[in-house]
């Protein structure tokens, strides 16, 4: 039978089936591993609603820890607090940008007030490649809903923005 | 405070769950045919959105149903007159300005009411609300950037806009009608007709940045909320349910 903490060191190596550079941890998606008698309680939240990812990383959540010698599993799912990239931790972070993803530049807006539609100051994440603030969008939303697109304005290379959510 | 009919919170689930899938199915249709691939893939994740939304909001129907019809049974075995969507989620998207004003307005009424639902007794109703915020947040900047580029844009786009805003306009009111199983679930829910001066409060200064006049309201209230749909939502449905229809219970 795993230990809470054995649980926890196996999903540090289950990649996100997406950015498989992230492990399910470093994405802050694993809210919370406990026993209840001899089941092993999952706690995971999702990201995005619409993820297509969701269903692939309760699958593999399973089966790491079923292949680990876990025993009977509990998942369930939760839903608040809402998930926020807030919670990737600063090894992901430095992971995404080694991967050519930029980390997202700032908290997510926690506030109602704190928010505006228009005439928000555009943002210039750091090209993960060259480090410059030389950026511009070429698009709110990238190859998956988590992600915008830009371009470095002095490598010449697009690259992918982790939207602060 | 009176005891809550279930009846009621699943009636109040199908309008939001069916809303999100029928205009999350809409733009999907956008699929490979949008002007750039960038607002193609825009469109598609938007829609994912929406329909992961609806699935929190079909399931949570389905259970308290308890008669075991799940998501996809809601979603893919019910016929138009059990569909419970505002009217203005199924109309025909139109050309792609039609199309981004309809996020715009439909993004704006989703985050004036996530905001009010964050706040209701009902916990489970609360936490997709949070959650689902945050994405509706990002579709509105989206609809909001794109409406005051095309409204305020070439003499072309900016008559397409008009024609768009002139059309769809006359589809709002139903957004903020209450009826009484709103009434019912006073606390659980907000009144819709509470919304409407938030979601002006959004709306309005997007199309005045756009130039775009806004029409004298329409004396018509579309109800298709109440089950009463306009010619669209039909051949929408049977191209969404085609393939659970001509093979029940197929999966992959």
């Amino acid at each position: 039978m795993l230990t809470i903490a054995q649980a926890w060191a196996v999903l540090h190596q289950v990649p996100d089936p997406e950015i498989p550079v992230l492990s399910l941890c470093d994405l802050g998606i694993v809210r919370d591993i406990r026993r209840h008698g001899a089941d092993l309680q999952v706690t995971l939240t999702p990201t995005y609603s619409g993820c297509p990812a969701t269903e692939v990383i309760e699958a593999s959540v399973r089966d790491a820890l079923t292949a680990a010698g876990a025993g009977p599993l509990r998942l369930s799912t939760q839903l608040s607090p809402a998930w926020t990239t807030d919670w990737i931790s600063e090894e992901g972070r430095r992971k995404l940008r080694e991967y050519g993803i930029a980390p997202p530049e700032h908290r997510a807006e926690t506030s109602e007030d704190g928010w505006q539609i228009l005439h928000f100051t555009p943002l210039h994440p750091a090209c993960p490649r060259c480090g410059s603030k030389h950026s511009e969008r070429l698009s709110q939303f990238g190859a998956t809903a988590c992600k915008a697109l830009y371009r470095c304005q002095d490598c010449r290379e697009p690259f992918e923005y982790f939207k602060p959510i | 405070m009176a005891e809550i009919d279930n009846k009621d919170l699943i009636e109040y689930l199908l309008r939001l769950g069916d809303s999100t899938l029928v205009l999350g199915q809409r733009l999907s249709e956008w699929c490979g045919h949008a002007p750039a691939i960038e607002e193609d893939i825009a469109l598609t994740n938007t829609a994912l959105d929406l329909i992961g939304q609806a699935r929190q909001l079909l399931s949570y129907a389905g259970e308290l149903e308890g008669s075991g019809r799940d998501e996809d049974a809601l979603a893919f075995l019910r016929d138009e007159l059990e569909f419970h969507n505002l009217t203005l989620t199924e109309l025909d998207g139109g050309d792609f300005g039609r199309t981004v004003l309809r996020v715009l307005l439909f993004a704006a009424y989703q985050v004036v009411l996530w905001q009010a639902l964050q706040r209701s007794t009902d916990a489970r109703l609360a936490a997709i609300a949070e959650k689902s915020l945050k994405e509706s947040r990002y579709h509105l900047r989206y609809g909001a950037d794109w409406v005051v580029r095309l409204g305020d844009g070439t003499e072309e786009s900016h008559r397409r806009m008009q024609a768009a805003l002139e059309y769809l306009w006359s589809f709002t009111a139903e957004l903020f009608d209450r009826d009484e199983v709103e009434a019912r679930l006073a606390g659980v829910v907000p009144a819709s007709d509470s919304l409407r001066s938030a979601w002006e409060g959004i709306v309005l200064p997007v199309l005045a940045e756009a130039t775009l006049p806004v029409p004298i309201a329409a004396g018509c209230l579309s109800r298709g909320k109440y089950g009463i749909h306009s010619e669209a939502l039909g051949p929408l449905l049977a191209q969404m349910q085609f393939l659970q229809r001509a093979y029940p219970g197929g999966n992959w």
